[in-house]
């Protein structure tokens, strides 16, 4: 899959999230100059959950030719699922002491809506952040490939999707806390969530997932399948003529991708704490094509480099000047399409 | 073999049809029967019957328009007729079929403008042409056996690209890429192979061995070439069909349509 320096990069960046981040953030003084600070912590681990979605958005856009705008969506959906998990083990802990999560009380009601049936308990948790991304890819896939529904009017309706759910997610009556979403958690299986240990525990495996998702995802690029989708996305109807049901491959890699983004947003809301319908705008959605392209469509170390590039830059560009982020990633895009239309790592490939 | 065999059995769910059965008792591989389209009001092709026989060649001439890349289109599953009937064999209604479907049934086309898969080798794009089980969960674990290699290099030799295996193939000369193409139809093993101005753009030397290609391939394969290139039909043609305004004028020997007053009308009348 990988040649020598390929291993030797994969494995040097193991030891570095497995074994010198958790010393130096657990095991040494707050004041020692090799100190990790929980900062960090957070933000790489956050960086990580992107680069996975970076990844499953590659997988169909880079390698497939479909682009996918509502990819934002798959990623909330898993956010959510692992979201409603967290409210129940809050407990008794909230504002009200009362057996529901807090804005259910606030709202009056009684008893937990159908959908946060079984919500108590993980493994439920942990197959929702799979089906239920899963399945809306399958659905919504299904109608829109067969109806062969390409190009811009596939990116099109799938902004469409993710802002129609998230107008659903706003309302109080869907039963998601509204606007405010899901916040406040206290524990996750029971661990407290806060603590520099747990979030150590959901940095490492952050990282693991990562490098699960990228040795998945190498496989089946390289894979007679993989390069099924790559000729898919150069001359669909070719293979067609070569007598393959192009829509069974382009459903199989859109819902592959769907739940790794759920997988990504399921991991991402215990380390920020937080999630809420705006995970569900459009924008979002098209912030994560842009690291796609920002790295280079069509690699999958160009998706993690994009994914991290652009991430690391927003967190510095939002606290140096707030206001100016959004035109700053903007004219980044406008950049890379002109200048860089294979990304960073086709502007690394000329040099070597 | 026996797996693919198999495989194609239990796959009825997936739309696979098996080629195996094809049923071509009477010796006509391709039977097309009234058919019309119409683009728009404007009839691409009217009431056109043609049947074809298993290992012909047979080239089909006609002046721009004349419905020609249409007819292709109807048979493959691209375009739907709007009346007429199309048969593969005695018994496959190609109506019915996806295109995917006709392919894997043993139908091949080559398009009038190259499509080959411009980002992988040469190699790669005769693998994916491949006759093999297509579906998703297979192809996700296929490896090529020796047997399959050994196929793949014996097309390449064929097609004259065995220096190129690992060449990408939007690299080729344009000659090379029809070639190319030509190459991944045989690596799916039709029955039947539709070959929309093969010849076009190639060289002289290329038109000539494409042509002695054509000849070796009728007999095992049955052929159907349209070429506006009258020097390259007249050196392969045993019967010609020539189309016009989307049905048949005229068919026989080379020297019976040229001697027909209402082929010269159509070529030379205006
Ligand atoms: N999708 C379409 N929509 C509208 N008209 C079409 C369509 N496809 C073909 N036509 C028309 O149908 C007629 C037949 O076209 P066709 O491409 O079959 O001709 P042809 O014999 O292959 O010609 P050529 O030798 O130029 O390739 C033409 O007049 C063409 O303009
Ligand atoms: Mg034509």
């Amino acid at each position: 899959m990988y040649g020598a320096r390929g291993w030797a990069v994969i494995c040097l960046s193991s030891f570095i999230v497995f074994v010198i981040f958790p010393v130096l953030s657990l095991a040494t003084p707050q004041d020692s100059a090799f100190h990790i600070s929980q900062y960090w912590v957070t933000l790489l681990g956050k960086v990580m959950c992107f680069a996975i979605v970076a990844i499953a958005m590659d997988l169909v856009w880079g390698y497939t030719g479909i682009l996918s705008l509502g990819h934002g969506l798959f990623f909330a959906l898993g956010g959510y699922s692992m979201g409603m998990y967290l409210m129940r083990q809050i407990g008794r802990e909230g504002q009200y002491q009362s057996d529901l999560p807090d804005f259910m009380v606030f709202l009056d009601w009684k008893e937990l809506p159908w959908a946060w049936w079984n919500s108590d308990q993980f493994w439920w948790a942990a197959l929702l952040v799979v089906l239920v991304p899963g399945l809306l890819a399958l659905v919504f896939g299904f109608f829109a490939f067969r109806s062969r529904v390409k190009g811009v009017y596939f990116s099109i309706i799938t902004q469409a999707l993710t802002f129609a759910a998230m107008l659903l997610f706003f309302r109080n009556a869907t039963g998601f806390g509204g606007n405010n979403g899901f916040t406040d958690f206290k524990r996750i299986l029971g661990l407290p969530i806060t603590t520099p240990e747990t979030r150590m525990m959901l940095f490492t495996f952050t990282a693991f997932v990562l490098i699960a998702t990228l040795l998945l995802a190498r496989w089946i690029v390289t894979s007679k399948f993989g390069r099924v989708l790559t000729a898919i996305r150069d001359a669909e109807t070719r293979v067609a003529f070569c007598g393959y049901n192009t829509v069974h491959y382009k459903l199989a890699i859109f819902t592959l991708s769907a739940v790794i983004c759920g997988i990504a947003g399921a991991l991402y809301v215990p380390q920020v704490g937080i999630i809420n319908p705006s995970e569900m705008s459009p924008a979002n959605s098209i912030e994560i094509a842009i690291w796609v392209a920002v790295g280079g469509r069509g690699t999958l170390t160009g998706a993690i480099l994009g994914a991290g590039l652009v991430n690391f830059g927003k967190s510095y560009f939002t606290q140096a000047f707030p206001e100016y982020w959004l035109y700053a990633l903007g004219l980044i895009f406008i950049l890379v399409t002109l200048f860089l239309p294979q990304g960073v790592m086709g502007l690394l490939k000329k040099k070597t | 073999m026996t797996d693919n065999a198999n495989a194609s059995n239990e796959s009825g769910g997936f739309g696979h049809i098996a080629t195996e059965g094809l049923d071509t008792t009477h010796g006509v591989v391709l039977y097309l029967e009234d058919i019309s389209v119409s683009f728009d009001g404007f009839k691409a092709l009217n009431k056109l019957t043609l049947s074809i026989d298993v290992g012909e060649l047979r080239c089909v001439i006609g002046p721009n328009g004349a419905g020609k890349t249409t007819m292709m289109d109807v048979i493959t599953g691209k375009t739907r007729a709007d009346e007429g009937s199309a048969f593969f064999g005695q018994t496959i209604d190609l109506a019915r079929y996806s295109e995917a479907e006709i392919a894997h049934a043993g139908i091949g086309r080559k398009f009038q403008k190259p499509t080959i898969f411009e980002y992988h080798s040469v190699f790669e794009n005769l693998e994916l042409a491949m006759k093999a089980d297509k579906r998703v969960r297979k192809t996700l674990v296929s490896v090529l056996s020796s047997g399959e290699k050994d196929r793949i290099a014996e097309t390449m030799k064929q097609i004259r690209l065995n220096d190129s295996a690992d060449r990408i193939a939007g690299l080729l000369s344009h000659g090379q890429k029809q070639w190319l193409e030509i190459g991944m139809l045989l690596m799916q093993e039709p029955r039947l192979l539709l070959l929309d101005e093969p010849v076009a753009g190639m060289s002289d030397d290329e038109t000539e061995r494409t042509g002695e290609l054509f000849l070796s391939l009728a007999g095992k394969h049955s052929l159907v070439v349209v070429e506006h290139d009258m020097a390259f039909v007249e050196k392969i043609a045993r019967k010609i069909t020539v189309l016009h305004e989307g049905s048949v004028l005229a068919e026989g020997s080379m020297a019976q349509v040229q001697n027909d007053p209402k082929v010269i009308e159509v070529y030379l009348g205006r």
